[in-house]
């Protein structure tokens, strides 16, 4: 049924290498060096997939990264499965399964495709105005509208491949291997710049490594000759390196490229195994030059989408570099001189042109001459105004232009065709200079942007900075090269070059039609389904930036960011509004240039490695023991260590039980640890925390509170006097690095006078903390040559002693009321002490506990948790912690944001203690805290910030702030639930032990 | 992703600093001396210029030294690279 179109060996298709692939199901074969376009279009398929909006059939518009239509799901299973592939970019191999998207339930029969019937109340704004519709209408069709929306399926299983990412460092990145790229690589290799050369596509030379034509020869060769030696020159440089397959991504400031290195899609699905797939480099490049060539327009008028109508250079290529025809009957339609190239090469291939439509009038060129020298009929001075054929174009109706090309005149003709190939000239491909933040320029005389001011060393080269035609080209790039490679000669100064292309154009935004605007459908933005008439509505609506037109009217917005259709829309709006096409500016384009995987953004760090963490050096332990772990930071912290089948709550209340009835031990290892040393130690120390620390002895331990400048509490910890100069400092687990880096800046930038030293010491040391009224047992048989006698070692005092040889510094501490001790060690110590201590504790049931158990132990305690119970908002004095804030210093961070009129207001959220009527009513962490319950709106009073089941008091006890909560002791107040209401009452957050005998019992 | 060349250790990449705000805010001498809008006019006024700014940096994944940096913030091209204490260049 289908025929086959491939119609002559072309050096780029190896047909001796058949490969097999699926369509929609259906098996096909190809060949090597085939894309999945050029093999679909070889066996005579044209319709492709459906657009994403009216649902309308589409084919092949394209042969490269801009092709807004064809694009595929790959792959039928639900891990390497993936959406929005372009058949134009993916070059097929043995196994490759495609299938149309965007259709349901299939491509030749779409439901969707109700919506181009609809499409009267489908315009511009439908995203917008869709919910202002009946509500009975939405519901009825959104089963309908869900299921056809949306372009492709994303997998739903692991990522099966391997991705990576590397750093690449060199003098000069060249983006783009046509001939200005080949050109400039060899140059400035030559010259000693150590060079990388990047191409997206799998061959080099751009198009002209397809260009057989007499009518364009380099010193009297034909140019695609010419190039092929120079590339085969090229190859043997040393210090250029060339990567195929390799598509930049994105181009930052300071010369900082991505890009996208693809390794293994290309090959046969059995040999992809264990190899990395794809790979994003991450480029720094002194010098960068851009020579990503250009992308043909299209024309805009009535029916500009059906499939079978292609760029006329993707025809072109098609027929040069793939030996496929696009078409038996072809038509090209075209403002300029570049269809004439399509039209020659088809002509010597022997494939049939029907004829071709010129929006020129007068036209005069050896190309022209050429075809009508071969009786092939031209229209001059036409356009087409409508098309037809559902599946595949099959007639074009066409029209004289009016002198002014505003209207159409005379009477239509119709001639039928199966492919119409389309030339509305050229657009630079400056997506990339834009990126890198470089500043366009108009150039009216042939209506493109292009580079204007760099903002990095770098420069655009060859037709995307607008030198379009070989001649041009040959005559500027060696030019340009010279002046920016600093370099006096080029391989390239005296060519002979013949060319011969003429450069007229007439150039009309949106091509007249004999209906009005509203009755047509030309399409601006392929893939969104925007239309010109979808702009003029727009600007009716009384739109006028061109990045609210875009967003509107969803133009630009594809997968394809409208890399056809964006200039169009720009000249549609310029026309309509009679603003100045320079004036105007172009929509930003953002990176990436064409899309990313996630495999390849992410790279390695999936899994484990997602993201990293820290593990102390018990943590073997702990997994041994069944712990449960909690993220702190970037450490793992056991969380609880469940015994038999027990549950958080179970494991929770026998661990904080056993802590305060016998021993509890906990591995503290991560808690932050600063060393600082220095004359002015204890000065610092005065002006970072709130409290006095001069008189504090060596070998005591003090507990300090450090602010922000704005007074709200920002860490806290145990700080111990080692020697006369000589702190250790501990933080929170969670602000060990800010604390470090805070206290750095305001010795670097406010304090260099003093003479402090500060060194991170958290990983060096590993803690072993045990509490509870057996705990003076157990570290006494530990380290048998201590004295652990109150009088010689109190509370709040350190020891240097030794376990065994194992040099250990013992602070007696408590963070959860107990008498407890804490062991440091060297940090690869830290288990063989930590297992000591079980074993040594085993008679006095030592329980090992977890971070909830701490939090318990310490909330029964009213010690608060920074970052749990306060935030950002929190002042001592809102903590009621006024005794840790000194009144005698004169000054310490934050001292003078204590009493500014918002920090002494009396109604400021207070920390206070929360008792629940029901002493089981465990009250939610978050829930909010209300006084009236009838008051509307309810007036927020607070929220609860920590809340446990006490086993030690056997009732609920919770943390909250409450909006001047430290006047209400005793208050009733609520805590509204979903379900219910929780009484509770204002209480003291010093729930056990308020005299402090635990400490030393 | 701009390169910043530390005055003690040279170019290197933006991703081993951190930002440290607007550069010159010395913390008053005797905060207990200023009223509460010359407090608030120290602690929480900050310039954010389109344009030519003097930032403080720290090399934080480097020497962890602080230094100011001359920036144009419209184009993030570094105009001068200085140590604390060390004076503003004058304009250029
Ligand atoms: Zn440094």
């Amino acid at each position: 049924m289908t025929k086959n179109l491939r119609i002559k060996t072309s050096k780029f298709i190896d047909e001796t290498y058949k490969i097999s692939f699926k369509f929609n199901g259906k098996t096909y074969f190809g060949y090597k060096g085939d894309t999945l376009a050029s093999a679909l279009l070889a066996n005579d398929i044209h319709l492709v997939g459906r657009s994403f909006k009216y649902h309308r059939p589409r084919g092949i518009m394209t042969a490269g990264s801009e092709e807004p239509n064809a694009i595929v799901q790959l792959h039928n299973n639900t891990s390497r499965t993936e959406p929005n592939v372009r058949v134009t970019e993916i070059e097929i191999y043995d196994g490759l399964e495609a299938s149309s998207q965007n259709c349901w339930p299939s491509v030749n029969f779409d439901m969707g495709g109700i919506n181009n019937f609809l499409s009267p109340v489908l315009p511009a704004g439908f995203y917008y105005k869709t919910f202002m519709w009946p509500a009975s209408f939405w519901e009825k069709y959104e089963y309908f509208i869900r299921k056809s929306a949306g372009l492709g399926k994303s997998p739903m299983e692991p990522d099966p491949d391997i991705y990576e990412h590397r750093y690449v460092h060199c003098d000069l990145l060249i983006i783009g291997a046509g001939i200005s790229g080949i050109i400039a690589a060899k140059t400035a290799a030559k010259n000693g710049y150590k060079t990388l050369l990047v191409e997206e596509k799998s061959y080099l030379g751009g198009s002209t490594i397809y260009q057989n034509s007499e009518h364009f020869k380099i010193n009297n060769q034909i140019s695609s000759s010419w190039l092929e030696k120079e590339i085969n020159e090229i190859k043997k440089i040393k210090n250029l390196e060339i990567k195929t397959r390799t598509s930049v991504a994105a181009f930052h400031g300071y010369n900082f490229l991505l890009a996208r290195e693809n390794l293994t899609d290309h090959l046969p699905l059995e040999q992809r195994n264990k190899k990395t797939r794809q790979r994003l480099l991450k480029i720094r490049a002194k010098k960068v030059i851009t020579a990503t060539g250009s992308l043909e327009r299209p024309l805009i008028f009535d029916n500009n989408d059906r499939p079978g109508i292609l760029l006329s250079s993707a025809i072109h290529k098609y027929a040069n570099l793939f030996g496929v025809a696009c078409g038996e009957k072809n038509i090209l339609f075209t403002n300029n001189d570049s269809a004439y190239e399509t039209a020659i090469s088809l002509y010597q291939k022997g494939i049939n042109i029907e004829a071709i439509i010129d929006n020129r009038e007068e036209i005069d060129s050896k190309l022209i001459k050429e075809i009508e020298k071969n009786n092939i009929k031209i229209f001059k001075g036409y356009t087409i105004v409508d098309t037809s054929g559902y599946k595949r174009i099959n007639k074009v109706s066409i029209m004289q232009l009016s002198k002014d090309g505003q209207k159409v005149v005379g009477s239509k003709t119709t001639l039928n065709c199966d492919c119409l190939g389309i030339s509305g000239g050229w657009t630079p491909a400056v997506h990339l200079f834009t990126q890198s933040g470089g500043k366009l320029k108009f150039r009216d005389e042939d209506q493109v942007f292009i580079p204007n001011i760099y903002p990095s060393d770098q420069i655009s080269i060859g037709s995307c900075n607008g030198e379009f035609t070989l001649d041009e080209i040959l005559s500027v790039v060696p030019t340009t090269l010279k002046k920016f490679l600093n370099i006096k000669e080029t391989d390239y100064e005296n060519l002979e070059v013949q060319s011969s292309f003429n450069k007229s154009k007439r150039n009309i935004w949106l091509l007249p039609s004999d209906k009005v605007i509203g009755k047509t459908k030309s399409f601006v933005d392929y893939q969104n389904d925007a239309t010109a008439k979808d702009i003029k509505l727009a600007l009716r609506e009384g739109f006028r930036s061109i990045e609210h037109v875009k967003r509107y009217t969803t133009t630009g917005m594809g997968t394809d960011q409208g890399k056809l259709g964006n200039m169009h829309a720009l000249g549609i709006i310029s026309e309509t509004a009679g603003s100045k096409m320079g004036e105007l500016g172009t929509t930003t384009f953002r990176p990436p240039y064409t899309p990313l995987t996630f495999g390849t953004i992410v790279g390695r760090n999936v899994g484990e490695y997602f993201d990293i963490f820290r593990k102390t050096p018990i943590h073997d332990w702990h997994v041994e023991n069944k712990a449960e772990f909690e993220n702190v930071g970037q450490w793992k912290r056991p969380w609880y260590y469940p015994q038999n089948g027990e549950n958080m709550h179970d494991a929770v209340q026998r661990e904080s039980k056993a802590a305060r009835d016998s021993a509890g031990i906990l591995d503290a290892s991560t808690l932050g640890k600063i060393d600082i040393q220095g004359t002015d130690a204890s000065e610092f120390l005065n002006r970072v925390y709130t409290n006095a620390w001069s008189k504090l002895a060596i070998g005591k331990c003090r507990y300090g509170l450090m602010l922000n400048e704005d007074g709200m509490v920002y860490d806290d910890g145990v700080t111990t006097r080692l020697g006369e100069n000589h702190y250790i400092m501990t933080t929170t687990t969670g602000g060990a690095a800010t604390v470090l880096g805070k206290l750095e800046d305001y010795l670097q930038t406010e304090w260099p006078e003093l003479d402090v030293y500060l060194t991170s010491v958290t990983d060096h040391y590993a803690t072993v903390s045990i509490c509870g009224p057996n705990s003076k047992k157990i570290v006494s048989q530990i380290i048998p040559d201590l004295d652990f006698s109150d009088e010689s070692f109190p509370h709040m005092s350190f020891k240097n002693s030794k376990i065994g040889k194992i040099k250990c510094r013992v602070m007696r501490i408590s963070f959860t009321g107990e008498h407890s001790y804490e062991i440091n060690v060297q940090a690869n110590y830290g288990k063989s002490v930590w297992e000591r201590c079980m074993e040594i504790g085993k008679e006095f049931n030592i329980t090992p506990y977890g971070t909830e158990t701490m939090h318990l132990l310490r909330a029964e305690k009213g010690f608060i948790i920074v970052g749990q119970d306060t935030d950002a908002t929190m002042t001592p004095i809102d903590l009621q912690m006024d005794w840790i804030v000194s009144k005698k210093k004169y000054d310490f961070i934050g001292k003078r944001s204590l009493y500014r009129s918002d920090t002494i207001r009396e109604d400021r959220k207070q920390l206070v203690g929360l008792i629940t009527e029901n002493p089981n009513e465990v009250l939610e962490e978050g829930a909010q805290i209300v006084a009236d319950i009838n008051k509307s709106p309810i007036e927020m009073l607070g929220h609860v910030t920590s809340s446990y089941y006490s086993p030690n008091l056997k009732k609920s006890i919770a943390l909250g702030v409450v909006r001047g909560g430290k006047n209400m002791m005793g208050q009733k107040l609520i805590i509204p639930m979903k379900d219910k209401q929780i009484n509770v009452t204002v209480a003291d957050p010093v729930f056990l032990d308020k005299e402090n005998k635990r400490l030393n019992a | 992703m701009f390169i910043i060349n530390c005055p003690y250790c040279g170019e290197r990449e933006q991703s081993e600093f951190k930002a440290g705000g607007e550069a010159h805010i010395v913390r008053p001498k005797q905060p207990t001396e200023l009223s509460d809008d010359q407090w608030a006019e120290y602690l929480f006024m900050r310039k954010n210029i389109k344009g030519i700014q003097f930032e403080r940096w720290v090399h934080s994944h480097g020497c962890r030294k602080w230094f100011n940096v001359v920036r144009d913030t419209s184009n993030d091209v570094i105009k001068a690279v200085y140590k604390m204490g060390e004076k503003p260049p004058t304009k250029k």
